[in-house]
Order: structure tokens, then C-alpha cells, then sequence
């Protein structure tokens, strides 16, 4: 346990030297209340970025997602996975796509239940609604786990945030950082609309998620 | 006064200037302090001149930041003052390629650039290797650098992106570099005393800058290249150049210069800060930015960094040769 605490701060302290990591509290302040926060996904790294930026006391309550197989590939990255992120493993691509046709996947709740037993155990989480990491700069479409989350805990407050370059930091293929400030920046808190439809709330969260880009 | 002085050991010399320096600071510091408090209980000045004491009162934050690290740096001794600039040089390095576009192609090119030009250049001025630090950046890294860059195989932009990542280079890491070597100077009968020369070099610049933009700020005279930079203008240019001027005649003897001789080191020093400043505005302007800040949006300690010491990136690599070419040392 206690080895876990010393290498977080070593690692707080190393990606504040390298990238500043610094929070922008722009739409809401930090607040110890259960939430989601929705971000975009370029880099591997966005998951350490984002636990740098949040207040200590908020770092403790707040879980992000990993994607098991990056992220538990070794034992080194297992383990820093679960003692210092305190991380929840999910499968890449795991929250199922919205079917084009309207037609449900066979079991959606399945890849999200991790999630769903954090925020039943009073956690807050992180997650990455593209499901994978873009490459041109601009979101892909969420899929549509968030959606189900919205609905199924409504008094969970939705905050986007926009984590910027971090996928300078450390492009694809490459191992070493480079020295480049990132900041993330939190916007005002969205909520699902009575009866409103999954691909209009979708959207809806992506363009608040895009909108914090020049903010 | 000038006999006790005169008669204390090297260390206790520079302990008196810097005892001096602090409580200037803490003077000026707590009468704007005072007068903001003053004037927010009985308003009796426009909104203008609030903004003026606001403005004030950040650029003393500023020095008080700037001598405390000077200070701390000498405590420590040559070394870790060595090692302070290097940080320094780091994060004005560092800010100053996050607001340059770079692909992903620099990546390596950049890892040398943060990871080993720095600590090498930095490394062998702590060294004294003074023959080699001088063309270490300019000859060396300005083959290396270009060569890595083209082994990634992306041609776009190459020229652009490498001259960049050189002008980078050269400004945060070759030009800072050249304050701590002021420590390892060695005038004969001047040992142990070099400590003076850098804070000579950095009251004599940061003193020229802020009188000149002072100036610029409060007599709105027209700017001579407004699309440069709104604020500079030869008559504000000229009055930071002569304070500076009188500054370094003023403070001669803490130098191992004649009158004469300090008041026109510190002119070649105000004359290469002030021109670089405006430099640094230029590249600023080029990329659209008001300052080199995260968006202006200044919260962490590191934001805005270069644009408070890039004057002294530039002054000191050339203060620092005109000295030793003049005195042989």
C-alpha cells in the first residue's frame, strides 16, 4: 500500500515536471460529489493526465478506466493500474456500439457492470466514450455507454472534459516523453433530458466534450 | 561605510548586496501593498490606475520570485545554481515547443533536444569545459539535431520545424547557459566575487526592460513596429537603455570594471535584451499568442516563464564574451 502512495507522488511529480498537467476548472468547480467525467482519448496517457490534473482529495474518490489490454499486459503496468490509479479494467472497445439499425446488442450491461459497481459503491469515474483513441484530432462518435450510465444513475452528474496534447507527449509507438505542457480542461456539467433520445445525448455530449477546445 | 564594506570577506559581500536587495523589495512591496489597501477602503483613483497597481504588484511578485531564486542558487553554491538555470532553461524550453506546432515526426529530435543537448550543455559549463560550451550548441547540436529529423523520414515542413526546434535551442538553452558560466569567470583579484557579475548582468537587464516598459505603458508614444510588438518605441527603448547604463556605472564597484568600462557592458547587455525581447515578440506574434503562457490562462508556476527572462537569454551569451574577449579571462 504504502508503496503504491510513494510511487504516486513520484509519478504526479514527474508528469507535473513534464507536462504541467494542469486543471482548468472552467464549467464547474471540484467538488466531492459522485460524477462522471467524459473525456476525449488520443493517448494512452490521457488516463495518467487526467488523475494528475483532479484536486488530491478528488484523485482518491475518482476511478478511470483502462483498457485491459494495454494496461495489463505486465505486471509492472498491472500493478501500478490497480495501486495507484486504482483503475477499472475494461475490455477495448467493450461498451457495445450503438447498432445502426436499432437493434440492442445481445447483452449491454455486461462490459459496463465494472463501472456500474463503482458508482454504486460511491466512486466517481473517468471514462473515454470513443471507446478507442482517435488519430485525426477530432472525437469520434461515443458510444453509447454513456448513455446507459446517464440513465441508470441520474443523480450522477455528466462533466466533459477536453484533455489537450497529450498525443505530443508521446505519439503512437514511441516509449520516451517528451517535455510538452497538457492541460485538461472541465466544462458545465450536462444531463440526460427526460425522453431524450440515445444518438441526440450522445452527440450532444461529444460537442460539449469538443466545445472545451478553445475555451 | 564604503571602508566596512570593502574590508568584509567575498561571502559577506554578497550576503550584504543580497540583504540590501531583499529589503528594497520588502519597502517597495509593502507600500503598494498598503496602497491598494488604502484605496480599496477610500476609492479615490480611476479604474486605470488600479489596473496600473495590479500590474505593479505582479511584476514585484515576479522579482521577488526571480532574487529568491538567486538567492537560494548562491546558498547552494556553483553547482546548484548550475543546476537551477538548467531547470530554468527546461521550462522555457519546454514552453516554448509546446507553442510550437511539432509532428510527430520531431518526436526524437526533441527527446535529444530536452535530454541531452540540456544536460550536456549544462554539464560542461559546470565543468568550466568553456572552449567546448561555446560551440557545443552551434556546431554540434546544429548537425545533430536536422540529421535526427531526417531519419524519421517526414519531410514536411523539415526546414520550418528544425529551424524551430534550433531557434529553441539556442535561445532557451545556449543563451540561458550563459549566466551560470558568469560564475566561473575568473578575474584576477575577483575570486570568489562572481556571484556580483551575474546579478550585475540581471539587475542591469531586468532593470533596462521594466523602465522601458513602464514607459511604453504609461506615455502612450506610437509604436515603431506596431506589428511586432504595440509597446516598443525608440524613446521608451532609449530610456530603459540609459538607466541601464547609469545602473551599471552605478554598481561598477561590485564589478571588476572601471566606470567607463561597466557603464558600456552594461549597454551591450540592455542593447542585446531589449533587441532580443523584441525578437521573442516577433516569433510570438508569428504563432498568434500575446505571451508565451498557456492561453494566458496563467495558474501554474511555469506559465509565461520565457517571457520574463527571453531579455536575459539573449543579453547574456553576449555580455558574457564581450567580457571575456575584452579582459582576456
Amino acid at each position: 500500500m504504502w508503496a503504491g502512495k510513494w510511487l504516486g507522488w513520484m509519478l504526479l511529480a514527474l508528469v507535473r515536471l513534464l507536462t504541467g498537467a494542469q486543471a482548468r476548472w472552467w464549467g464547474c468547480p471540484p467538488k466531492a460529489e459522485r460524477r462522471i467525467y467524459f473525456a476525449n482519448h488520443q493517448s494512452h496517457l490521457d488516463l495518467v493526465m487526467i488523475w494528475a490534473a483532479l484536486p488530491h482529495e478528488l484523485r482518491t474518490i475518482t476511478r478511470p478506466i483502462a483498457a485491459r489490454d494495454y494496461w495489463a499486459n505486465t505486471p509492472v503496468k498491472r500493478w501500478i493500474t490497480t495501486e495507484v490509479f486504482n483503475a477499472i479494467y475494461v475490455e477495448r472497445g467493450g461498451t457495445p456500439a450503438p447498432a445502426a439499425d436499432g437493434e440492442a446488442p445481445a447483452d449491454p450491461l455486461a462490459p459496463l457492470q465494472p463501472l456500474i459497481e463503482a458508482l454504486r459503491s460511491g466512486d466517481s469515474i473517468i471514462i473515454f466514450p470513443e471507446g478507442t483513441r482517435g488519430h485525426t484530432g477530432e472525437p469520434q462518435k461515443f458510444k453509447s455507454g454513456l448513455y446507459t450510465l446517464a440513465q441508470m444513475f441520474p443523480e450522477v452528474v455528466l462533466v466533459p472534459a477536453w484533455i489537450d496534447n497529450v498525443q505530443r507527449v508521446m505519439p503512437k509507438g514511441e516509449i520516451v516523453p517528451v517535455p510538452i505542457l497538457c492541460s485538461v480542461t472541465f466544462g458545465a456539467p450536462i444531463a440526460l433530458a427526460p425522453g431524450e433520445e440515445r444518438r441526440a445525448f450522445l452527440e450532444r455530449a461529444r460537442e460539449a466534450v469538443v466545445a472545451l477546445r478553445d475555451v | 561605510m564604503n571602508d566596512y564594506l570593502r574590508h568584509l570577506t567575498p561571502t559577506h559581500q554578497v550576503a550584504a548586496l543580497f540583504l540590501i536587495v531583499f529589503g528594497l523589495l520588502t519597502v517597495v512591496t509593502s507600500a503598494v501593498f498598503l496602497l491598494g489597501l488604502r484605496e480599496r477602503r477610500h476609492p479615490v483613483h480611476g479604474e486605470r490606475w488600479r489596473e496600473e497597481l495590479a500590474h505593479l504588484a505582479k511584476l514585484l511578485q515576479t522579482t521577488w520570485w526571480m532574487v529568491a531564486v538567486f538567492w537560494i542558487g548562491w546558498t547552494l553554491g556553483d553547482t546548484a545554481a548550475t543546476v537551477l538555470f538548467a531547470l530554468i532553461s527546461f521550462f522555457a524550453l519546454r514552453e516554448f515547443i509546446t507553442l510550437s506546432p511539432t509532428r510527430r515526426g520531431d518526436h526524437r529530435s526533441l527527446l535529444l533536444a530536452f535530454f541531452v543537448v540540456l544536460p550536456v550543455q549544462y554539464w560542461l559549463v559546470a565543468s568550466a569545459h568553456f572552449d567546448l560550451f561555446t560551440v557545443f550548441v552551434p556546431v554540434y547540436v546544429f548537425l545533430a539535431i536536422p540529421v535526427v529529423s531526417a531519419l524519421a523520414d517526414d519531410p514536411n515542413h523539415f526546414l520550418e520545424r528544425n529551424a524551430k526546434l534550433q531557434w529553441g535551442i539556442m535561445v532557451c538553452v545556449y543563451g540561458m547557459s550563459h549566466v551560470p558560466a558568469l560564475l566561473l569567470l575568473e578575474f584576477p583579484g575577483f575570486e570568489g566575487k562572481s556571484a556580483f557579475l551575474v546579478f550585475f548582468l540581471v539587475g542591469v537587464v531586468q532593470s533596462c526592460m521594466l523602465a522601458q516598459h513602464l514607459v511604453g505603458r504609461l506615455m502612450g508614444r506610437p509604436a515603431f513596429a506596431p506589428n511586432v510588438s504595440r509597446s516598443f518605441n525608440w524613446f521608451g527603448c532609449g530610456i530603459g537603455l540609459a538607466l541601464g547604463c547609469v545602473l551599471g556605472a552605478v554598481f561598477s564597484f561590485i564589478t571588476p570594471f572601471k566606470y567607463g568600462q561597466a557603464m558600456a557592458m552594461a549597454l551591450i547587455a540592455c542593447v542585446a535584451g531589449a533587441m532580443g525581447h523584441l525578437v521573442m515578440k516577433a516569433l510570438k506574434r508569428d504563432r498568434g499568442i500575446p505571451n508565451w503562457g498557456r492561453r494566458s490562462t496563467g495558474v501554474t508556476g511555469a506559465n509565461g516563464l520565457l517571457d520574463r527572462v527571453d531579455a536575459l537569454c539573449f543579453a547574456a551569451p553576449i555580455f558574457f564574451h564581450s567580457v571575456r574577449w575584452y579582459f582576456g579571462v
